[in-house]
């Protein structure tokens, strides 16, 4: 793959010709805040989180779903970003129902990482407090709406990695839900494997195992790159 | 700061619609509260015997969301006499355990304790403050200056709270204190 040359934040960095933004950014040891990108998936640009500014495009655009390309000038930690992101998390936050001191995820959560991170200390926005249920119909797994942001690692990794395809999502915009096979309870889905992968890469608490308390669902971020590792090196043929 | 009396700040903590773990974290500042006493003098709070929130205030920090008519007339009170004003703990922050109720109208919340019932769940609504439609943090009734988030406040994030303020700065906390819950 060609080599190509950019500009990140006033620096000269190089990357190959088949990266996103995301990947060479990451690769200079810039951090750049994520929610829907996970290594392993494919991109969705949907958080929103990952934009940059880029010099000739109007708009901010998002780093995970941008080619890397020859002689860009971008840059990742401006005033106007860090104010966008900020607000993209608050936003957030504001559309379900986060009370995180009873969430079974809290600690671990990547959304309030993120959030703190970017410094929000308190949610400028009208809470919506929609009106959401909890599917505990599977056997070992529970689904929480009130706790999704729609990242939709869930959907991508049951149906790259699984090869399944249980989860899709419903509706539009604010009406948005995750649902397992044609809107059926999770329980009865004749396609799901149980395998729990969509449990381990979900960032908040929506998607969990029974039986655990608050605070006490923690998930294993290297899951998906041991399983895709193992894969590749063909660890469990025969 | 413009302190006054002797140069000590002026402090108020407040308990609205919370479960007084906030105030409870507030308590386990330990001897740091002798060192505290040192620099402010209590004027308003759950602790003490006053009845009347006073002029004067230099720090006021609120824990609970503002949850019913009276919490609602506290909070305007508290603004008005106040120089600065935090909300203590997520109940005040985000709305959080206290407005967990918002997903259902008033009516729906209160059904159970309606008139008829047997005790103990016959309750006379008529002697409490009325239910707000929906419990609100601080910060959407009144300006708010400071936030201190977490289900309740670790101490330390009370006591690097309460440093700023008796600096006369704003509250800023570290990233690893602005977590919720
Ligand atoms: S448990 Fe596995 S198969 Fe079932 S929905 Fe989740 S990822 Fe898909
Ligand atoms: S359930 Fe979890 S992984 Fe799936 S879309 Fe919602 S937040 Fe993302
Ligand atoms: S934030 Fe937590 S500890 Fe403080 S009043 Fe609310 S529920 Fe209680
Ligand atoms: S990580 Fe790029 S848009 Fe979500």
């Amino acid at each position: 793959m060609p080599v190509i040359t950019l500009s990140i934040d006033d620096e000269l960095v190089s990357g190959r010709a088949d990266e996103s933004l995301l990947q060479v950014i990451r690769e200079h040891g810039i951090t750049l805040p994520t929610l829907c990108h996970m290594e392993g998936l494919s991109e969705r640009g949907g958080c929103r989180l990952c934009i940059v500014e880029v010099e000739g495009a109007a708009r901010p655009l998002p780093a995970c779903t941008t080619p890397a390309r020859e002689g860009m000038v971008v840059r990742t930690d401006t005033e106007r970003l860090r104010r966008y992101r900020r607000m993209i998390v608050e936003l957030m936050l504001a559309e379900r129902n986060h009370y995180c001191a009873v969430c079974v995820s809290i600690g671990n959560c990547e959304l309030q990482r993120v959030a703190a991170a970017l410094g929000v200390d308190h949610v400028r926005y009208e809470y919506l407090s929609p009106r959401l249920s909890m599917d505990l119909s599977h056997d070992r797994f529970g689904i929480d709406h009130n706790r999704c942001i729609l990242c939709t690692r869930c959907v991508r990794v049951c149906d790259e990695v699984e090869g399944v395809h249980t989860w899709d999502i419903s509706g539009r915009g604010v009406r948005s839900r995750i649902i397992a096979d044609l809107n059926h309870p999770w329980g009865t889905s004749d396609s799901c494997t149980s395998c729990g992968k969509c449990v381990q890469v979900c960032p908040t608490g929506a998607l969990f195992t029974k039986g655990v308390v608050v605070g006490e669902m923690v998930k294993d971020p290297g899951m998906l790159l041991r399983v895709l590792e193992g894969r590749e090196k063909k660890e469990w043929a025969g | 700061m413009n302190r006054k009396r002797g140069g000590k700040v002026r402090l108020a903590t407040v308990w609205l619609g919370g479960c007084s773990g906030c105030h409870m974290s507030f308590l386990d500042l330990d001897e740091r509260l002798i060192e505290l006493a040192g620099q402010a003098e209590l004027v308003f709070s759950p602790f003490i015997d006053t009845k009347e929130f006073p002029a004067g205030v230099d720090v006021a920090l609120v824990e609970g969301a503002v949850n019913n008519r009276a919490n609602l007339a506290m909070a305007e009170t508290i603004r008005a006499r106040s120089r600065s004003v935090v909300s203590l703990g997520d109940c005040a922050v985000t709305g959080n355990v206290t407005s967990m109720r918002n997903i259902l109208p008033v009516a729906a919340t209160l059904a159970p304790f309606g008139g008829t019932g047997e005790a103990p769940f016959r309750f006379d609504y008529a002697a409490v403050p009325e239910l707000l439609p929906r419990a609100l943090p601080l910060h959407q009734v009144i300006a708010v200056d400071g936030f201190v988030p977490g289900c309740p406040p670790d101490p330390d994030r009370i006591w690097t709270a309460i440093g700023c303020l008796l600096r006369g700065e704003p509250v800023q906390l570290p990233e690893e204190m602005r977590s919720f819950g």
